[in-house]
């Protein structure tokens, strides 16, 4: 029987092992077979036991075993026995493997001998696991060669010195020489061995590509006969003349080019001339064409050649073939940041790929389309990418939706518009947008005063449809707790007319609670949303009442927390629950930060209204310079408690425009340069209407009245005697260390001239410490 | 190239070489991975992907799968031109190849692919001549089972 039939019969047993088990079983009989021939002496059937372990070795079992006996066969005399021992040394001895050291001498010897098959092992080889050590003791022996051998052994040492020098870069130096002479050559093997070897050399060392830089008339010579020489049986492919080496060549080139306007200009011509002549029906013609484009797009071409190159991917784009597609959109994703407009010009066709079935197409065509965003476009942009949002697959996702939030954060015409793409993505792809959308979404819509009507009609709609898209569930019960009572007036201008009525609010953001698919974050914002409402609505307070109070003694402890607070807000603290839950001020990224850095993760709990909130009043415009000094440190808040801090007696935790601590109102007493007044009577005496200002008509009064506790409310009134209107009227006021001072919003900033208008202003005051009482009061106001 | 993998239809694999060193176990489990992605692909999807950070080529021929994991500068479609031509030697020399003649005769499939690249790159563009130095090559192999000292030695004898 020959030996190459035991191997073959050795497959098929094991092919017709019907159980994994059984294989395994054949197997060990085969290896102990195997191990027991390896231990004997030379029995001529030594390359086929090899060739069944490697067989064993592809199918996943453990061959090392074998290793030395890769090393003996190799060693032996036999050409069919060193064949089989190199392609055993090839597949299971790599550079880690000690005895891969073992090989070198006979790679040695074998580059020397007679027999070119026998060098050419030997080559193949060194090539294929040659470590850095094994390079450098063969280094010389393969330069021998490249300077004097057959073409046949000329191509496969070329392409040795390629491995030589990738893995050990500083013999390149001495490869230079051979590679120039090299170009010379006729043989397209060899050439293409060649140009491989010049590439390499030239990307590791600068002053290498220096001198092949003169070598790119002789490139360009070569390029221009394959291109314009004729059907050649040996080489053309699909008409193409050689193709491999023409993207070889032509990658040569590009780095020759690169940076260097002589090399640039020395091959304009001819990248010109393969731009228009290739055929690119096949594959082979669109990867010359490919090359060529990439090449163009990287040396200082000519304004018209880039322009070439572009269309040519245009044309790529509208092919059949998916893979050229793809190699489109690749090559002009590279290019998008330097050539925008030109690649804008395709804008259409990159956006139809965005529907391709393909994965990878797809993705090639959304970050392309991301890139190709503009002011001009983002409409139609969205409108597309909003599409594709819909039906994308879902590892791009949230790709998608951050690139899409980028693009209407950068370009949105108008708020209305920017609003309106944002609850489109949070609808469409809400479980995939990242955290702090939702405080981003929060910020934009309080920014954009003129569309809360509108925005919470619309997300209450969006609430009522689906309440399983967290973010979205979460802006809306904000917006429903901030502006529920623009909902309940029913028209608003922008979209149609919806009857809502109170209980219809409240069972949405029930629903919402109790919804076993609400996180607890969620919930949060529901509970916070029905106790604002408390303040917007009228008639069923009660029922927010007993909502709040069943939550007073739920499991999740921050809902818990939230309820018992609530509660006291209904109960103790009824009188500040107006106040405590006005409508939010605008609010700016950085104070969004400083909030949401505070607390750590759950950023969004943050805007709470466990801080009351000053209206904006405290930041209208002021005249003096002093004032801003004033307002820096009104401004200055003191950091918010943790999250579902008490409200309790200790007054709440500042909101950031203009309450003031104890500590920020210990240095306004000097700061201000305003009035003095009188301390206010202690806390025993009956309350009095004292004049603290009266000046050209225009006449402040404090009053107090009865305390509670500690606390101390003072109302501010203004009249106005005088000739002149006034307007833009403001009161501050500074309190001293200790005591904590909350300023209601007044009743109106002017009052007409000679009239018995009034302006009257409260102030909550709480001195728990039972320091005497003192206030500063800063008046300003515009005359005309 | 850094690699190739030949592999059935159910993720057998036919053949494999490395250009890269890596240990034996890793390159079990990446060509599995491997593997593994690339059957999950439908038919109709583009040749090329992103996997880990690889560049990979396959194409399907009848009930074989050849890919090649090729590096970043590398030209995408030359190489599915590079399998083309691999595939195109197999044919002619084992005569309308079908994955049985891989099979059985794996050593010989890897000497074809020994003779048209080296070092991951082609060492030959041209087909016939590979096909001319594969054909010589197994002639020595079956010709000249002995080696040439013995032969001179016999030549010796004889006269």
């Amino acid at each position: 029987m020959s030996p190459s039939v035991r191997l073959q019969e050795m497959i098929r047993v094991i092919r017709s092992a019907r159980t994994q088990g059984e294989e395994r079983g054949v197997i060990q009989r085969e290896c102990a077979a195997i191990r027991a021939q390896f231990r004997q002496a030379d029995n001529g059937g030594r390359s086929h036991n090899l060739a069944k372990l490697l067989y064993v070795h592809m199918l996943g079992y453990p061959a090392h075993f074998g290793q030395m006996e890769c090393v003996r066969l190799i060693a032996s005399p036999r050409y069919n026995e060193k064949r089989v021992g190199y392609l055993g040394a090839m597949m299971l001895l790599d550079e880690n493997q000690d005895a891969s050291l073992l090989i070198t001498n006979s790679i040695k010897n074998d580059l020397a001998h007679s027999s070119q098959y026998v060098q050419s092992l030997a080559l193949c080889t060194l090539a294929c696991m040659g470590s850095a050590e094994m390079c450098r003791d063969l280094a010389p022996e393969i330069d021998r060669l490249l300077r004097a051998s057959s073409s046949y052994i000329k191509k496969k040492a070329t392409l040795c010195a390629v491995h030589i020098v990738r893995k050990v870069p500083e013999l390149g130096e001495l490869f230079t020489p051979a590679a120039r002479a090299l170009l010379a050559e006729k043989n397209h093997g060899v050439l293409h061995g060649a140009v491989i070897l010049i590439t390499e050399l030239c990307e590791r060392n600068a002053q290498t590509l220096v001198q092949f830089r003169e070598a790119v008339p002789e490139l360009v010579h070569i390029m221009r006969g394959l291109v314009t020489s004729g059907y050649s049986p040996e080489h053309t492919v699909a008409g193409i003349s050689d193709p491999f080496l023409q993207v070889r060549i032509l990658r040569l080139l590009r780095i020759l080019g690169r940076n260097n306007d002589t090399a640039s200009d020395a091959m304009n011509d001819l990248l010109a001339q393969v731009a228009t002549n290739t055929d690119s029906s096949k594959t082979a013609g669109s990867a010359v064409l490919y090359e060529t484009v990439l090449t163009v797009m990287d040396i200082k071409s000519e304004s018209g050649l880039r322009v070439l190159a572009v269309n040519i991917l245009g044309r790529f784009l509208l092919n059949n073939d998916r893979n050229i597609r793809y190699i489109s959109m690749t090559s002009l994703q590279k290019i998008v940041s330097t050539d925008h407009n030109a690649v804008q010009r395709h804008r259409g066709t990159i956006v139809d790929c965005l529907k391709d079935q393909d994965a990878s197409v797809k993705r090639r065509a959304l970050e392309l389309s991301l890139a190709l965003v503009s002011a001009i476009n983002i409409r139609s942009m969205m409108k597309e990418l909003l599409l594709f949002l819909s039906t994308c697959p879902p590892e791009l996702k949230s790709h998608a939706a951050s690139g899409i939030f980028n693009a209407a954060e950068r370009y949105s015409p108008s708020q209305r518009w920017h609003i309106d793409t944002i609850l489109h993505v949070l609808i469409t792809a809400g479980a995939d947008v990242r955290d702090e959308t939702v405080p981003n979404l929060i910020q934009l819509i309080t920014n954009a005063s003129q569309l809360h009507c509108y925005t919470v009609h619309k997300l209450y709609r969006a609430l009522v449809a689906d309440i399983s898209q967290q973010p979205l569930v979460q802006v809306a019960c904000w917006c429903i707790g901030e502006y529920g009572d623009s909902l309940l007036q029913g028209d608003c201008e922008e979209t149609e007319p919806i009857q809502v009525t109170e209980d219809d609010i409240l069972d949405a953001l029930e629903t919402v609670l109790q919804s076993h698919m609400s996180s607890p974050a969620t919930r949060g914002f529901a509970l916070t949303a029905t106790m604002k409402l408390s303040t917007r609505i009228t008639e069923n307070v009660d029922r927010i009442r007993s909502i709040v109070s069943i939550y007073g003694s739920c499991m999740d402890v921050e809902l818990q927390q939230r309820a018992v607070e609530y509660n006291a807000l209904f109960k103790k603290y009824d009188h500040m629950r107006a106040a405590v839950l006005e409508k939010m001020p605008v609010m700016d990224r950085s104070s969004m930060g400083q909030t949401n850095g505070e607390s750590g993760g759950g950023g969004v709990q943050e805007l709470e209204p466990t801080k009351p909130k000053q209206p904006e009043m405290m930041v209208a415009p002021q005249p003096a310079s002093q004032v801003c000094d004033l307002l820096d440190l009104l401004s200055d808040p003191e950091e918010p408690s943790l999250p579902g801090g008490p409200l309790g007696p200790g007054g709440a935790p500042l909101g950031p425009a203009g309450l003031m601590s104890g500590s920020a109102g210990g240095d306004l007493l000097y700061l201000l340069g305003g009035l003095e007044l009188t301390p206010t009577p202690t806390p025993a005496t009956a309350p009095a209407a004292v004049t603290v200002y009266d000046k050209s008509g225009v006449v402040l009064k404090l009053s107090c009245e009865r305390p509670l506790d500690a606390s101390q409310t003072i109302t501010l009134t203004a009249t106005n005697t005088s000739d002149h209107d006034v307007s833009s009227l403001t009161l501050q006021a500074a309190v001293p260390k200790n005591v904590q001072l909350q300023m209601k919003a007044p009743s109106g900033d002017s009052l007409p001239a000679r009239s018995s208008a009034v302006v009257t202003q409260t102030v909550l005051l709480n001195n728990p410490n039972k320091v005497s009482l003192k206030m500063r009061v800063r008046l300003s106001y515009t005359t005309s | 190239m850094r690699f190739m993998l030949l592999f059935s239809r159910q993720g057998k694999l036919r053949l494999q070489k490395w250009y890269v060193p890596l240990g034996d176990q890793e390159k079990r489990r990446l060509g599995r991975e491997l593997v593994q992605t690339i059957l999950g692909r439908k038919a109709k999807m583009c040749s090329f992907l992103e996997w880990r950070d690889l560049k990979v080529v396959y194409k399907r021929y009848a009930s074989l799968y050849f890919c090649c994991a090729i590096e970043e500068q590398d030209n995408e479609l030359i190489t599915l031109e590079v399998i083309h031509r691999y595939v195109e030697l197999l044919d002619k020399y084992f005569g309308s190849v079908c994955e049985l003649d891989i099979i059985f005769n794996f050593e010989k499939a890897y000497f074809i692919l020994d003779e048209f690249l080296l070092g991951g790159e082609a060492q030959e563009t041209s087909k016939k001549s590979v096909l001319k130095a594969i054909e010589q090559a197994d002639q020595l192999q079956e010709v000249r089972a002995v080696s040439i000292e013995d032969l001179s030695l016999t030549a010796v004898v004889l006269s």
